[in-house]
């Protein structure tokens, strides 16, 4: 998902008291909430800060392909819906940096990790926004996966991320009706429009699916993530009810899944989608997507950019003290 | 591309409209062009903020000028009566056909110039609209009352940081002062009335701009001496945004903004 | 880059009048004028607010959680304290 990249490497664990480990994984089976200053572990810590940074990284870094058409949304309703779409993203992205802070790290050195490559973002992000119907298609089917992953971690075992999902959830929830509504109106146009809303399901649809990060059987973080109730539901569990979710949205719209593979068992009630490219997955987590270069260039700039803009607040903010200071 | 299409024909609205403009309908498109092209110009910046707690501030801004040229193109609309909806103004019209501010067509250029123009342009509007709420007009001064909120909060946000970058660093102080220099020229614009606009204002539908100069004064003046600049001098004044003889910014921007629109003719979003 | 560290605010919000401020969250900003500009664009952007308060996080005085037990448990005791400990015929009526 948002922190997909965590599947691929296990954080080694430190050396902990092994009483107060036993007591701190008692609380957690008992579903009590960890808050910032309470005791933890410092493997738990530490996979929360990246979990954390990861997904804060990808909401912002996920403003860039939505921002695209910000400025060529077809309507001035479009285009104030999107921009307030892509506003929100930017929100969540401070939300949970602010949670992320509540562990002991400040948000500029995670932002640093992310300028120099270091942390990852989800890899849905390094595909580009070809057309306007891509916009619908990344409110349908990013956030319709998004939103899949984030319900369950509103009851995360760490209260400030928790609490931040809480906060993000609700502001979620227009963010897929909005794509799904101009697919709709897309897949009710114009045969040209009409065609525009195929291609793009045909482009997002696998991205998507890898959304949700690899394999089960190939995931070992998983294990230590769901004994610490971080994670409640497995790649392959949420990537399912996301397809059993989806798949029917898109026979009403009308539109086919570039998937021949794709067919309904009839005695799971499952819908069951053919092999996923994850040499594609692997590649673009790597580094080699599409625009993986383009999005941490474009935040790169912003930042190098704003540094006078940062300097100048906090000068300004500095001087009365010092006069202050000096008058006494 | 001419407007010289007939507006009705739907599988020609690629095209321009054509419009029969009143005093009125021309003064409402002037605010609303306004609001339309500077909130286009501040999403502009979304996902390329300095600072991230800015990226909200700054589409606040932009959706509520969005906000207001969307009621306002609306209410031209049916002072028109020709079935004209906002998507019609905005996304139909030529850059001849546009009456906004030369000031807010202005490119971004980095934070200080976007700041300062926001707060030339608020430091005007807000007075502007806070007048508007006694028009005569029933309509305009419901859509006033709104938008003086907004314009009040803008003027706040944008002065507050106007100070910052003014008192902050040598550097801020050098880009803001050299955004000034750019700027000032077009605020002699602001002020100035279109003979039917006059013609309205005379009949009390509508303010006068030129009424607002000394409201605006006090502010830039207070404003000024926090960020330690002065008054550009200069005897250059572009103006023409009214009349539809703008930059040649408007055209890049009305091309990105319109391009899609237009490649469809006919189709609804 | 430590340099472009800027103070972490903590920011409560009165939902309407009547209610008490709550904590809605925390953002940076170098100035009181701007954490409070930026608590409004961050937290009030669905009417959730009537009211706002930003606080500098590092003026607030926190409990030690370890010492959570000295502090809180010793209450527990006192259930002398609540209306439930004290024994009235039903036919008294509510009281
Ligand atoms: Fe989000
Ligand atoms: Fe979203």
């Amino acid at each position: 998902m948002y922190t997909q990249a965590l599947n691929t490497a296990e954080a080694p664990g430190a050396p902990v008291d092994a009483a107060a480990a036993a007591r701190f994984q008692a609380r957690i089976d008992a579903e009590q909430r960890i808050e910032p200053r309470d005791f933890m572990p410092e493997a738990y810590r530490r996979t929360l800060i990246r979990q954390i940074s990861q997904h804060a990284h990808s909401e912002i870094v996920g403003m860039l392909p939505e921002g695209n058409w910000i400025t060529r949304a077809p309507s001035l309703r479009r285009k104030a819906a999107l921009l307030a779409k892509v506003q929100d993203e930017g929100g969540h992205g401070l939300y949970l940096y602010a949670a992320a802070e509540t562990l002991g790290v400040a948000r500029e050195a995670l932002v640093d990790q992310l300028l120099a490559g270091v942390a990852k973002y989800s890899s849905i992000f390094n595909y580009p926004t070809l057309t306007w119907a891509d916009i619908g298609a990344i409110g349908w089917l990013v956030d319709g996966a998004a939103i899949m992953n984030q319900i369950p971690l509103c009851r995360c075992s760490y209260g400030p991320y928790a609490r931040a999902m809480i906060r993000i959830c609700k502001e979620e929830s227009f963010h897929q009706r909005q794509g799904f509504e101009i697919m709709l109106t897309l897949c009710r146009g114009t045969p040209a429009q009409k065609a525009m809303a195929q291609d793009a399901l045909d482009r997002w649809w696998w991205p998507v699916l890898m959304m949700f990060g690899p394999p089960d059987a190939q995931s070992q973080h998983s294990q230590t993530s769901t004994r610490w109730k971080i994670k409640r539901f497995s790649n392959d569990e949420l990537r399912q009810k996301f397809l059993d979710a989806t798949v029917p949205q898109a026979r009403f719209l009308g539109l086919t899944p570039p998937d021949p593979a794709l067919a309904f068992d009839a005695e799971t009630g499952h819908w069951r989608a053919g092999p996923i490219d994850w040499a594609e997955f692997e590649a673009v987590l790597a580094g080699n997507g599409p625009c993986n270069r383009e999005r941490l260039e474009a935040r790169r700039r912003a930042h190098e950019d704003g540094a006078w803009v940062r300097d100048a607040a906090r000068a300004h903010a500095e001087k009365p003290r010092a006069t202050k200071a000096q008058a006494a | 591309m001419s407007g010289i299409c007939e507006p009705a024909m739907g599988a020609m609205v690629g095209s321009a409209l054509t419009l029969v403009e009143t005093p009125l309908l021309r003064a409402l498109l002037a605010r609303a062009d306004d609001a339309l092209i500077l909130g286009h110009r501040l999403s502009e910046w979304t996902g390329h903020a300095p600072i991230l707690e800015e990226e909200l501030a700054l589409a606040n801004l932009a959706l509520d000028l969005i906000g207001q040229a969307r009621l306002l193109y609306e209410y031209a609309g049916a002072i028109e009566g020709a079935g004209h909806g906002e998507d019609d103004f905005a996304y139909f019209r030529d850059p001849p056909q546009f009456r906004n501010l030369l000031l807010v067509e202005q490119p971004n250029g980095d934070f200080a110039a976007t700041m300062l123009r926001h707060f030339l342009y608020a430091a005007f509007a807000d007075p502007y609209w806070r007048a508007m709420t006694a028009a005569g007009d029933a309509t305009l001064a419901a859509i006033a009352a709104k938008a003086e909120k907004e314009m009040a909060y803008h003027l706040r946000h944008a002065a507050a940081w106007v100070i910052r970058l003014g008192d902050g660093t040598a550097e801020s102080h050098r880009r803001l002062a050299a955004a000034l220099d750019a700027l000032w020229p077009f605020t002699g614009e602001m002020f100035t009335a279109e003979a039917g606009e006059a013609a309205l204002a005379e009949a009390g539908a509508v303010i006068d701009p030129a009424t607002l100069r000394p409201l605006w004064d006090a502010t830039i003046d207070r404003v000024f001496a926090a960020a330690n600049l002065a008054r550009p001098s200069g005897e250059w004044a572009p103006s023409g945004g009214r009349a539809g003889r703008h930059s040649e910014h408007l055209g890049h921007l009305l091309a990105t903004m319109q391009h899609l629109a237009r490649s469809h003719p006919g189709a609804t979003w | 880059m430590s340099a472009d560290l800027s103070p972490l605010w903590e920011v409560f919000i009165r939902s309407r009048n009547g209610l008490a401020h709550r904590h809605a969250g925390s953002l940076h900003a170098t100035d009181a004028e701007m954490a409070l500009a930026a608590a409004r664009d961050l937290f009030t952007r669905r009417g959730e607010a009537a009211s706002l308060w930003v606080v500098p996080a590092a003026a607030i005085i926190a409990s030690d959680p370890a010492e959570a037990g000295m502090l809180f448990e010793p209450t527990g005791s006192k259930i002398y304290r609540h209306p439930t400990f004290y024994e009235v015929p039903e036919d008294v009526g509510h009281m």
